[in-house]
């Protein structure tokens, strides 16, 4: 095998060109791990919402919580069912919310504005939904329009500081605390108690009901009760795949522009890569000639070449893996138009996605290195000497 | 130009080479005419709505809704020409996401009224008004699932439970593409009929008689319903699209983010290729200069080789782009109707191009026309 300080010693010698190539791979694996990271921070904003040991009912046939309603009657029919857990204090564990958009100017641009989901809780909410902490101020008071206000809402709109007054609704809301939820979307809603919300929006009727299940195995089971009372017509879900499932198409649309976009620019860099690689091929001719009179076999000096490339790869994935890293946990908003409210979620450079952009970057430095290496190993000695 | 052949045949001593450069631009410029025209059709969509169309909504948002009856009460205005209403219809037709296509119950006398941008042949229209539970649908959905007129379709309801069934009697185009060609509109009446007469209005649409008092009218209608049981918020057109563009989130500055990085990577590899074959031809630029070829020659014919390079990738890139969206009738999932690649884009493009030129083959050609002829050929090759 021909030692790689040969091949390291040889890039040091074409410095700009080594770096220009290793730097079109790193710009292609940051825009590569940085767009999935974005899908992955949306992704796992839902996916966390959710607990496996919940279940969700909507009414049947709704998509959405927004398109759902569901009456009192139907919540008693509901928390009575033998499949609800109950809690410590003896009672089911059982939240049946108000789900609703409210318009909240953006501070940088007035005329824009986001919704924003206002969700009317029952005191059980807090205790069924699913790593709900509050980490200011107080829940609210019972009986008084006060709201908490989710984490990842703070900084993005005004007058959400503890005690200030949020206008919505025609109406002013104390803000009494401020919650955080491990980072689901949760954190993007404002949360109010049920009789402060129904009759300022919809009046007595809830949009979901979620309860603890009290076997979580048995979900297939409750699903199957529940779905089959003619007292409620409803659809059960598990509340994990739910809002997991809320992905939809704004998943599909990033995932398309991250592999559509990252992917053309991969094909640039992999041009690139040939060029450079073509280019250190010829002009080294005689010193591979040397190396094939001295011995080394053609597949030898195709490996090393190969080799050569792969690490000019390899230094540019790694350098385009450390510039993406810095996106890591910046806050992004958008709508998510399967719920039809804003969602803000951060980028999440994950460990996985690292060792993705790494091998992409790694593969893209084998695609261009391998003709130009395979046309080196096929010098013939003579014509290369002469 | 006469040292054009000179040129060509440098550009043609690694014909590959060459063919990869040229391609790696155009594969930039491409990608950057995609990414500018996400963004150009955004605004360009956000910035539709006829001057004398007003749009009234609840105050409270966009989901709640409207008692129907207001209808008579904004007819009465001064300055209003005619009323039209609809609702969302959520609605579910096939099991993929991307399935999805808007559905509106609308009035459908008036809407189509105000609406000309809806294009449909006259006996269609008249079909389609006649029936209560007739749809009409979009040229671009209709062609998707294959619809003919005079079929009936089931969606299944979301937010208004059941299935509802309409019998397809008109396909229109739209005239402006920021309508969409993916809507499906069927009989408000119907709708309400359904919902045992709720008489519920998702927005109402205001054609006044003048533009200019399009700010005066809408203050009126706000008025009229300040202290009703639901208070309005009533704008124009345009300012109701634009809310929904703003919902978004910063895709400008996305778009904006990874095509510079696009442009940046591209043209660190031309400016690469550049200066390798400058390089490799040091010795014969020396012999060049030494058989008279003054240094601005040598410089122009360094700089008109990168030219060259550039604006071909940017021919093939930006015509891939304007040819390649419509064939594929690109729509962004429906997100982006009317996706174009506006001309504005195409010069921007070029002018990248020349950019790259200047800057990929800005240090090669100063190093050829600065060459000392003497250490130049005393390297040995």
């Amino acid at each position: 095998m021909i030692p790689l300080v040969y091949n390291a010693r040889s890039m040091m010698q074409r410095p700009v060109s080594t770096t220009f190539t290793a730097v079109g791979i790193a710009l292609v694996v940051s825009v590569f791990i940085g767009m999935l990271a974005l899908g992955q921070g949306l992704q796992a904003a839902l996916a966390r919402t959710g607990s496996e040991r919940n279940a969700l009912v909507l009414r049947k046939g709704a998509d959405s919580e927004l398109a759902s309603g569901i009456s009192r009657e139907s919540a008693r029919v509901l928390a009575a069912s033998p499949h609800v857990a109950t809690g410590t204090d003896g009672r089911p564990l059982v939240s049946a919310e108000v789900y609703v958009l409210v318009p909240l100017p953006r501070p940088n641009n007035p005329t824009a504005v986001a919704n924003v989901v206002v969700r009317g809780v029952s005191e059980a909410a807090w205790s069924v939904r699913s790593n709900i902490q509050v980490v200011a101020g107080n829940r609210p008071t019972s009986g008084r329009m006060e709201i908490c206000v989710g984490r990842k809402l703070l900084g993005r709109f005004d007058h959400l500081d503890i005690g200030a007054a949020l206008h919505f609704a025609g109406r002013d809301w104390t803000v009494a605390c401020h919650f955080s939820a491990a980072g689901s979307a949760f954190e993007s809603e404002i949360w109010a108690e049920n009789e402060q919300v129904m009759p300022v929006f919809r009046g007595e009727v809830f949009q979901s009901i979620t309860f603890r299940l009290k076997d979580a195995g048995a979900f297939d089971d409750a699903k199957r009760a529940l779905e089959a009372d003619p007292q409620l017509s409803v659809d059960v879900h598990r509340e994990s795949e739910f809002y997991a499932k809320q992905v939809g198409i704004l998943g599909i649309m990033l995932k398309v522009l991250a592999f559509g976009v990252t992917g053309i620019m991969a094909v640039g860099a992999i041009f690139g890569a040939v060029n450079t690689m073509y280019a250190a091929v010829a002009a080294r001719t005689p010193e591979i000639a040397v190396l094939l009179t001295v011995g080394f076999r053609p597949s030898q000096v195709l490996l090393s070449f190969l080799a050569e490339c792969l690490l000019i790869a390899t230094i540019g994935a790694v350098l385009g893996a450390l510039l993406a890293l810095p996106i890591n946990g910046i806050v992004t908003s958008t709508t998510n138009w399967t719920s039809f409210s804003e969602i803000a979620f951060s980028f999440r450079v994950t460990p996985l996605l690292l060792v993705l952009g790494i091998a992409f970057g790694v593969l893209m430095g084998v695609v261009g290195g391998f003709f130009p290496a395979w046309r080196a190993s096929r010098l013939r000695v003579v014509q290369a000497l002469r | 130009m006469k040292y054009l052949h000179l040129v060509t045949a440098n550009l043609r001593r690694h014909k590959l080479r060459t063919a990869l450069t040229i391609l790696s631009v155009a594969l930039a410029l491409f990608l950057f005419a995609s990414l500018r025209s996400v963004v150009t059709t955004l605004h360009t969509n956000s910035q539709f709505g006829g001057a004398r169309r007003l749009v009234a909504t609840n105050a409270t948002g966009i989901v709640f809704i409207l008692p129907v009856s207001y209808a008579n009460k904004i007819k009465g205005l001064r300055g209003v020409r005619s009323v039209s209403w609809a609702n969302w219809f959520g609605g579910k037709y096939g099991e993929n996401a991307r399935d999805f296509f808007p559905k509106f119950a609308i009035d459908p006398e008036s809407y189509l009224g105000m609406y000309p941008e809806i294009k449909l042949p006259e006996n269609q229209k008249e079909a389609f008004l006649r029936e209560r539970t007739a749809a009409l649908v979009g040229k671009g959905i209709a062609d998707k699932f294959g619809w003919k007129v005079d079929q009936n379709i089931t969606i299944q309801g979301t937010i208004f439970p059941g299935d509802w069934t309409f019998t397809i009697r008109g396909i229109y185009e739209p005239s402006d593409p920021a309508i969409g060609d993916n809507v499906l509109f069927f009989h408000h009446d119907y709708f309400d009929e359904r919902l045992g007469h709720a008489g519920i209005a998702g927005w109402f649409i205001v054609e006044i008689d003048n533009a200019d008092s399009a700010a005066a009218v809408a203050k009126e209608i706000d008025d009229q319903f300040r202290n009703s049981s639901a208070a309005t918020k009533t704008g124009t057109e345009k300012e109701f699209q634009a809310g929904f563009a703003t919902m978004l989130g910063n895709v400008s500055l996305l778009m904006g983010t990874i095509g510079t990085a696009v442009v940046f990577a591209i043209l660190l590899i031309t400016a690469n290729a550049m200066m390798m074959s400058a390089s490799e031809r040091t010795g014969e630029v020396a012999v060049m200069k030494t058989i008279g070829f003054s240094n601005r020659t040598l410089f122009t014919l360094v700089l008109v080789e990168a030219g060259v390079i550039a604006l071909v990738g940017a021919v093939i890139g930006l015509g891939i782009a304007k040819g390649f969206y419509p064939l594929i009738k690109f729509q962004g999932f429906g997100f982006l109707p009317g996706f174009t690649v506006t001309p504005m884009t195409m010069l921007l493009g070029l002018l990248l191009a020349l950019g790259l030129m200047l800057a990929s083959g800005l240090v090669p050609a100063l190093r050829a026309a600065r060459l000392p002829i003497v250490q130049a050929l005393r390297r040995v090759e």
